[in-house]
């Protein structure tokens, strides 16, 4: 695969990761994002109503916390996970957890790392790990690391010390055993950047970071790709995103400071982790909380102009029935919208850079962020 | 008691049938309903979206499928979202946006259904609301005037257009139901009530050139009471006419035996609806004995517990048998589901928290019973239905001799022999 930067302005990455796949005629847009999946699928859609979206990313998301209680299945399916999953076309990285489920820390050793399934916890060593990649055959898949260190807790830098070590030497046992396999020699591992210097080639993407304010921030600091979980995290509340990314050129430009040193950011686990504690987080001003009484008569579209499937053909009014009702399609067309105006909002990112817009659609975000 | 005095008739009802075939041995035929947003082939499953939704999948998907009529409630409308409300929405039509047509219950299913929040008077129905506590009568002016207004003037939300404007397409009477468990005076002043409330319901009606009332024949499993019933609402001149009362805890060799007395005195050329039948085997048996219209929540609610239908009965997707199943569902079936997906992905989509896998099965379930009822038709058009409920018991059977008993009996009662 080649990362291609049309454009590196103020930090920010403009560009395309080409020749990708197994087949190697994919090409990703970037900063971009990856479609969120849970058990190989989106939440709440079908191959239909997938594909009623627009915009939806050539790269989906697979978590190992929901596919590795499959090895076994998958090993005798010998075909790959996007076959098994209906999603033959797309290209696909595998995570090893779900952003959106919280990870009990203490289950990392010197040997292996735990993911969480609904199933429960599943241990991996680096051959058990390899192992199951070699049954999933993703595009990507990332690492065995250590990802307990957060610096939003107080981390001894032991502790940090004994992240990066493991992290190391699964990377060298990983890359070892990838060697010795024809079928992993087809799927790329994303690894952990220790520090040292900006390496322009490297394609960077980030783990836990879905929001729109906090997105924009990453991009600055040279960040490529991110998942999209936020768009799922917003319908399981009964919301819908309604922020808007349609910035107006502004002719008094404010012209941004750049911070001193830029931060370097290191790929998966090592980053400043967000609060991902699930779905309980709180509501956003980045979205309406449909079960609100006032949307009860409201016959307006979610937003106007939106050309999802739910906006073109349902109201305000009945996302708010079928959540009172505890109706299933709530979630399904929430979801349809949801994931169409996240998807939008990286296309205009990728705009505003392109026509050196992006100030102006950081200030409208930041107006709307609360 | 009968109702002699107070029957009301008015013009002509509109004769919404047409019939296409019809089986020279058993009571079965192929038709069309002629109805205001468009036609419908039968004999036909109708799907139930009680809410205005039909549960997971979409009104595009639904309409994907094939399904030209699905049915609303509107005990539960009644409560949520409110009639006020779906008429301020271009009625339930566009409410949902739904551009074919939807058949309305009256909310009398739920006497029975709900019977502990239920009281009967001959005003109706009073029912305590399990959401808030309120007592609401339903009595029969008020199911038809929620029926009317289910409607507005409708104009299309979107691009998925809809014809004509005018709400649900098919009414209910207001029956005064009792479980076919029941026995005694009961089932006899439940029988004579109806008959009275169908006379009130017409009076009552609104729009009878838009919205089809229909009659709810009732007798529960007493011979002579259904005959009566059956003699004295065929007096009134509706539309179409459903069989009621039964597809509750009744035996089968009962059930079958009020179904075919109930065809036997039905006019020919207006529709028969089965209500609350959906199992196959049911549906199958009651096309030979001459019903034309069918709606059960057992395929949509058996698909969110993780069971497929096929040919040979159902398969329960969650057990780990199927865990490394490569193969679709149904692999004659043509439904998005089995053309995606293999048992074993729904099995691990299953046992995962993610809805998707609810909503492929539904999708499968709805698909797998309209085309059974396709190839029902087909096969009493081209004069082989005999022949093709051979097939269908041998399938779901492994041989059509070991057919139920009750089956077996009624389809000999219609000249159908299984061995």
């Amino acid at each position: 695969m080649k990362l291609s930067l049309t454009k590196v302005v103020n930090g920010c990455r403009l560009g395309k990761i080409k020749n990708l796949g197994k087949t190697g005629d994919h090409t990703m847009d970037i900063p971009g994002c990856l479609l969120y999946t849970k058990t190989g699928s989106a939440p709440h859609l079908t191959h239909h109503t997938l594909h009623n979206i627009h915009g939806v990313p050539a790269m989906a998301q697979l978590t190992l916390s929901s596919l590795a209680e499959h090895h076994e299945v998958l090993t005798e399916y010998k075909e790959g996970v996007g076959k098994f999953i209906g999603m033959p076309e797309s290209l696909l990285y595998c995570s090893l957890h779900d952003p959106v489920s919280p990870c009990p820390a203490g289950y990392v050793t010197n040997k292996s790392v735990s993911v969480w399934s609904v199933a429960g916890r599943v241990e991996m060593t680096v051959s058990k790990f390899m192992a199951i990649q070699k049954a999933l055959q993703p595009d990507w898949f990332q690492c065995l690391s250590d990802g307990e260190v957060s610096c939003k807790e107080a981390t001894s830098i032991k502790r940090v010390r004994k992240s990066v070590d493991r992290s190391l030497l699964f990377l060298d046992n990983c890359l070892r055993l990838q060697e010795e396999s024809e079928v992993l020699q087809k799927s790329v591992i994303i690894g952990v950047i220790e520090g040292g210097d900006v390496m322009e080639e490297r394609l960077r993407l980030i783990s836990g970071v879905s929001r729109p304010d906090e997105v924009l921030e990453c991009i600055e600091r040279g960040v490529d790709l991110f998942e999209s979980f936020f768009p799922y995290q917003v319908t399981e509340r009964g919301c819908a995103l309604t922020f808007s990314f349609d910035y107006q050129p502004n002719p008094e430009e404010t012209l941004l400071q750049q911070n001193g040193t830029q931060e370097e950011i290191k790929c998966m686990d090592q980053i400043k982790k967000i609060e991902t504690t699930g779905c309980n987080q709180e509501i956003t001003s980045f979205e309406i909380n449909l079960k609100e009484k006032k949307y009860q008569e409201d016959f307006n579209p979610l937003v106007r102009g939106c050309s999802c499937y739910c906006c073109k053909n349902h109201t305000r009014a009945y996302i708010h029935h079928l959540l009172v009702t505890n109706e299933l399609l709530a979630g399904v067309l929430l979801m349809m919208h949801n994931f169409e105006h996240y998807f939008g909002f990286f296309h205009y990112i990728r705009e505003a850079l392109k026509s050196d817009k992006l100030a102006q659609l950081k200030e409208l975000i930041h107006r709307q962020a609360s | 008691m009968a109702g002699a005095a107070t029957q009301a008739s008015l013009e002509s009802a509109p004769r919404i049938m047409r019939l296409v075939a019809e089986c020279s041995r058993s009571r079965a035929r192929a038709g069309e309903l002629w109805l205001p947003h468009g036609t419908v082939a039968t004999p036909v499953f109708m799907p139930v979206g009680t809410q205005a939704t039909m549960k997971g999948i979409t009104t595009e998907q639904l309409d994907a499928l094939g399904c030209r009529i699905c049915l609303g409630n509107t005990y539960h409308l009644g409560l949520r979202p409110g009639p006020e409300l779906i008429q301020k929405a271009n009625g339930l039509h566009g409410f949902m946006n739904w551009p074919h047509n939807l058949l309305t219950d009256s909310g009398g299913f739920q006497m029975v259904s709900l019977v502990s929040l239920s009281e009967v008077t001959e005003e109706g129905v009073r029912f305590r609301s399990p959401y808030d506590g309120n007592e609401t009568l339903l009595s029969p002016e008020k199911s038809v005037q929620i029926q009317n207004a289910l409607d507005s003037s409708y104009s299309p939300v979107s691009a998925f257009q809809a014809a004509g404007n005018t709400g649900s397409d098919i009414i209910m009477q207001l029956d005064d139901v009792v479980s076919s468990t029941v026995t005694g005076p009961r089932v006899e002043e439940a029988m004579y009530r109806s008959i009275r409330w169908l006379d009130r319901c017409i009076a009552a009606h609104q729009r009878p050139d838009k919205q089809n009332l229909f009659a709810i024949i009732q007798g529960g499993l007493d011979a002579d009471l259904r005959a009566t019933c059956l003699e004295e609402m065929t007096k009134r001149d509706v539309p179409g006419f459903a069989i009621g009362g039964l597809s509750g805890g009744e035996s089968k060799s009962q059930f079958w035996r009020m179904v075919a007395l109930s065809t036997s005195r039905l006019p020919k050329d207006k529709p028969r609806y089965l209500m609350g039948v959906g199992y196959a085997t049911d549906l199958v048996v009651c096309v030979a004995l001459g019903c034309d219209m069918f709606d059960c929540v057992f395929p949509t609610r058996t698909a969110r517990f993780g069971s497929a239908l096929v040919p040979t009965g159902n398969l329960q997707l969650r057990k780990k048998v199927f865990e490394k199943d490569f193969g679709p569902i149904d692999p004659e079936c043509t439904c998005p589901t089995c053309q995606k997906h293999s048992r074993a992905f729904l099995h691990a989509l299953l046992h995962s928290d993610n809805t998707a896998a609810l909503h492929h099965l539904t999708v499968h379930n709805i698909a797998y019973q309209l085309q059974l009822m396709s190839a029902v038709r087909t096969s009493i058009v081209e004069k082989r239905f005999p022949d093709f409920v051979r097939d269908f018991m041998g399938a779901m059977y492994g041989d059509p001799t070991l057919c139920p008993t009750w089956a077996t009996d009624a389809l000999a009662s219609v000249g159908i022999t299984l061995g």
